[in-house]
């Protein structure tokens, strides 16, 4: 991954002297450098608890809150990064970490963000005192919350799946893990990830209300960002506010599309394994651009070579070391130890949860929640089926048209970013004004950010039927629903699945902001679990909150384990 | 040649199944590397011959027995020994100039060196020019070319090489193959000695000093042959010919006790199946009783007809003997008046007999019939097969073996498989 500039390496002999690439990044280059430094010095201003940060709702500051937010954003993701590297590495290469380690991303993943949020906001703020910084690291932290675990779990997997011939001969040439991790391990999983960070920067838009207007535990903190901004307007019922955070959000993600993502995407390319047919490479202007800029490049290529002498870091691993018998013996020992150590742990949780329900919630409560909770699972289920129904034929075809197919992932992709708390003021007043249940009309809001995601990986997965299955089939003259019902749906039944598992996912995180809609002083509540674990944060009542969420993560784990991974495992025996 | 390079003795190999059994994949098996030796390890993939080279690569451990690299105990990857795969492993997002240089920046060799001596080998090997390419951009002959170089960077005492040429084709393998051997010859290369793991018994017979035959079911060394013909070697001499045809007759012999053809002694269930498919069967047999052979081939004839590897077509004679369609003996393989008449047979009758052959030789094929026509509801899930096979086989291999009886089985119409249900029965109307 050391080679930014690979072809231009060798021509290392024109000076330093800067063309005319160099006179257009300039300007470019110092105005994001003053915009960060800017965004960065607001984020320490003095704070005390119960003061009101004033967030105005003229459009003119919108690119300021616009700024903060996408640095807010880009330091979680940053962290998220991190944490996917030391977890992955970790989870990768240690046997009994990972026994504990991935059923954990498993529950980090189902817990909601308000329940991070509760538990966090405290601490950062004591972290902190008398500094904004400390809510700024408490928003961060809630961003970092919806964007880390899929990262660090893709960067898992990939690891795991690096192909065995290149292990052995990182091996035989006796790399270090630490060599390893760069030169061999993060190279094979860049496009995996680099697609999961995408993915992770959408989520984080998704809750960005939540995360940046603090109203947990009787706090009522709005830090300065699109999403206060957002929040705001809603409780203003302002209309048109609303309308410019759109536009805000819009410019957003295609500012840091553009300069960020599709350079990165394009430089990524040749980490791609291997060569699958019909996959375009993508292109770049800012990349383009860098690499005929003369600074750009000596900058870039000292860059990599200073990250190539770190590649020496950790010494050589000495050759001597035993690979025999006893090392394992000794492993296994340590990874009974872990485990009896992990059913101790599970044994406690399990001891204290009885307890906690007995004492602090009571019975009754705790049935009424599984009851709410399967209120929610209905929801959810029945949406995802009928966003299915509709979506999959409209995926199918756009993804058998190619021409098509890659614009509407893009949009696909804004769509999964968009915040559903801005479809807040057109469902309030379709409901109230034709009298309609909250109950059911409320829910179409938990997959209106999620059912993209069955999109576009049926969009994928269609776009990738093998042409000439699909001549084949018009050969034997299959036509109508006969073709649909061996060919295309059979197809692209695998990437469908994947899409359904992160949509039912979300979907049950959705469901707190989506359950309990408000607009003024409007509040429509649909019964469920998610409207139940808001309005206890509303309240500030922690045993509840806990109750909830806990629920909440029992009701996502079995559904993924009894119900997607069964379909998941199905999908991938057909696939072959 | 008084010095040994790399010496193994009594090494035995086990690998767990899932259930918890032990299987062996190398059993005594004794091995000494000589210093200016080329060896080549031949053997049927499958056979532990890999593994055996992944041992001395350091890569695994030897449950038992003593790996020694100039006296001192392997158990780790050593910088002295190194080693080319048959898929080049090339790193993708590597340059070839990086790739190369991956073993001396492991070393932590200064860039100014890493960077001379790569440049050094890339001129050597016919790569200079190449180095700031990806290895997407090379051929396959190129980029194993750049696995080479990587390898022969490091100055390596020993040079493993697995099956380094079979995934080229057979024109770019020999250039190849012949390049490395000049190398060789003419001491360009620091290499002390190479190990050839391979299947092709030519390419074997035209690079070793010896050759090795290897034998599977467990791995053990069964059969030395020395080649004391100088190099560059002529493949259309008498002498390589009668070599290959002495190798080829060595591969095909079995160990006396599983002689097929001894009716006496018959085969247990759970027999390592060939993995040959009914097509390629049958068309081997056509091959061998149509114009030129007319029911009697000289074994490298035969591959040279079919324009196919030995390894491709070795299950397929092993199958033909099996059934009692053809026998092997010294380099040939003759069709038996069964043989003949299958030949001539109408597809419908062809079928008929296959299933007949199978019910008569092969026990597993045995075993599911008639523990199909026991069973009342005429059904059997695979999973208990398996678990029987289990007994005598690695969960993989079982899963090959019954995947193959299911084959043939299907085609002799001895019974059918429900593939969703992973059940076989018996086929309809047939109760």
């Amino acid at each position: 991954m050391f080679e930014l500039f690979t072809p231009i390496l060798h021509q290392n002999n024109n000076s330093l002297k800067p063309n005319r690439w160099d006179w257009i990044l300039l300007p470019f280059v110092l105005a994001v450098l003053v915009l960060l430094a800017y965004a960065a010095m607001q984020m320490t201003k003095p704070f005390h608890i119960g003061e009101v940060t004033p967030i105005s709702l003229s459009p003119a500051y919108l690119p300021y809150y616009l700024l903060r937010t996408i640095l807010r954003m880009f330091t979680a993701l940053f962290f998220s990064l991190l944490f996917s590297f030391v977890f992955a590495a970790v989870a990768a290469k240690y046997k009994t970490a990972e026994k504990f380690m991935i059923p954990m991303l498993d529950i980090l993943q189902s817990v909601p963000i308000l329940g991070f949020q509760a538990i966090a906001i405290a601490p950062f703020i004591a972290f902190f005192p008398g500094n904004l910084l400390g809510v700024e690291c408490a928003a961060i932290f809630a961003i970092f919350t919806s964007q880390a675990w899929n990262m660090a779990f893709s960067l898992y997997q990939s690891i795991r799946n690096v192909p065995p011939e290149l292990n052995e001969a990182s091996r035989v040439f006796q790399m270090t893990g630490w060599q390893r991790f760069w030169r061999l391990e993060l190279p094979f999983a860049m496009p995996g990830l680099l697609w999961n960070m995408m993915m992770s920067m959408s989520g984080g838009w998704f809750f960005l209300v939540a995360a940046e207007a603090i109203s947990v535990a009787g706090q009522d903190i709005k830090l300065p960002g699109i999403g206060a901004y957002i929040a705001v307007a809603i409780e203003t019922k302002n209309g048109s506010a609303i309308a410019y955070a759109i536009l805000a959000m819009l410019t957003g993600i295609l500012l840091y599309d553009q300069l960020f993502f599709r350079p990165l995407l394009a430089w990524a390319d040749k980490f791609r394994f291997e060569e699958t047919q019909g996959d375009t490479a993508q292109k770049s202007w800012l990349l383009d651009w860098g690499r005929k800029s003369n600074w750009v490049r000596a900058a870039t290529e000292s860059f990599w070579m200073h990250m190539r002498k770190t590649l020496g870091w950790f010494g050589k691993r000495p050759s001597d070391k035993p690979l025999a018998h006893p090392v394992f013996k000794h492993r296994d020992r340590l990874a009974r130890i872990g485990e009896s150590l992990l059913f101790l742990l599970l044994a406690i949780t399990v001891y204290r949860l009885v307890l906690f329900i007995h004492r602090d919630v009571g019975w009754q409560e705790a049935l009424h929640v599984f009851g709410l909770g399967f209120i929610t699972l209905f929801r959810v289920m029945l949406l995802i089926g009928l966003a299915s129904l509709f979506w999959v034929p409209v995926a199918i075809w756009i993804g058998l048209r190619p021409r098509y197919a890659q614009k509407i992932q893009a949009v696909a992709q804004f769509l999964a970013a968009f915040p559903v708390n801005l479809m807040f003021p057109v469902v309030v007043f379709c409901i109230v004004r034709l009298d309609l249940n909250p109950g059911i009309w409320l829910s179409p809001l938990m997959v209106f950010g999620t059912q993209w995601y069955i999109l576009f990986n049926v969009v994928a997965g269609a776009s990738s039927i093998p042409n000439e299955l699909r001549l084949a089939a018009d050969n034997l003259g299959l036509k109508g629903w006969l073709k649909w019902k061996r060919v295309y749906l059979p197809a692209v039944f695998p990437s469908f699945v994947t899409g359904a598992i992160t949509a039912s996912g979300g979907s049950w995180n959705a469901s707190i902001v989506s359950e309990y809609v408000s607009w003024g002083k409007t509040r429509l509540i649909a019964d469920g679990l998610g409207s139940y674990i808001k309005q206890m944060t509303d309240i500030g009542d922690f045993h509840r909150i806990a109750l909830g969420i806990g629920v909440m993560c029992i009701f996502v784990m079995l559904l993924n384990r009894f119900f997607w991974r069964k379909l998941y495992i199905l999908a991938e025996d057909k696939g072959h | 040649m008084q010095d040994f390079l790399l010496e193994l003795t009594a090494v035995d190999k086990n690998f767990q199944t899932t259930d918890g059994t032990a299987r062996k994949v190398l059993e005594n098996v004794d091995f000494t590397l000589h210093e200016g030796e080329i060896v080549a390890l031949l053997g049927k993939s499958g056979s532990g011959k890999s593994t055996l080279l992944r041992i001395m690569a350091g890569l695994i451990p030897a449950d038992q027995g003593k790996v020694n690299y100039r006296g001192r105990s392997i158990t780790s990857p050593v910088a002295g020994i190194a080693m080319v795969f048959q898929s080049f492993a090339l790193f993708p997002w590597l340059t070839v100039q990086q790739n190369v240089e991956l073993g001396l920046e492991a070393q932590g060799v200064p860039p100014d060196t890493r960077q001379k001596r790569a440049d050094e080998v890339l001129e050597l090997i016919g790569l200079s020019g190449f180095g700031g390419a990806l290895p997407r951009e090379l051929s396959g002959g190129m980029r194993q070319r750049v696995g080479i170089a990587r390898a022969l960077v490091t100055n390596p005492d020993i040079l493993l090489m697995d099956e380094a040429f079979s995934a080229l084709d057979v024109l770019t393998g020999e250039t190849l193959r012949d390049d490395i051997l000049e190398l060789w010859e003419a001491r360009k290369i620091p290499t002390k000695g190479i190990l050839v793991v391979s299947h092709n018994i030519e390419e074997a017979v035209m690079m070793a000093d010896r050759v090795l035959i290897f034998s599977s079911d467990p791995g053990r060394i069964r059969a030395e042959i020395k080649v004391d013909l100088p190099r560059p070697r002529n493949v259309d001499t008498l002498e390589v010919r009668s070599l290959i045809d002495e190798v080829y007759a060595l591969m095909t012999m079995r160990p006396a006790s599983t002689q097929v053809t001894d009716l006496s002694l018959p085969m247990h269930i759970g027999y390592r199946l060939p993995d040959a498919d009914i097509s390629r069967i049958e068309g081997v047999l056509d091959l061998i009783a149509d114009a030129p052979f007319n029911g009697r081939a000289d074994l490298p004839k035969l591959a040279e007809e079919a324009e196919l590897s030995d390894d491709e077509l070795f299950p397929a004679y092993e199958a033909l003997s099996l059934l009692g369609l053809a026998h092997i003996d010294k380099g040939d393989i003759t069709l038996t008046r069964l043989g003949t008449n299958y030949h001539l047979a109408e597809q419908a009758l062809k079928q008929e007999l296959f299933g007949q052959l199978l019910l008569e030789h092969v026990p597993l094929a045995r075993h599911i019939r008639s523990t199909l026509e026991n069973e009342t509801t005429g059904k059997l899930p695979e999973k208990k097969l398996l678990e029987v096979l289990h007994e005598s086989l690695k969960p993989h291999e079982a899963e090959r073996v019954l995947n193959v009886a299911i084959e043939w089985g299907r085609y002799g119409e001895v019974y059918e498989y429900d593939y969703h249900a992973g059940v076989l029965h018996l086929p309809d109307g047939n109760d």
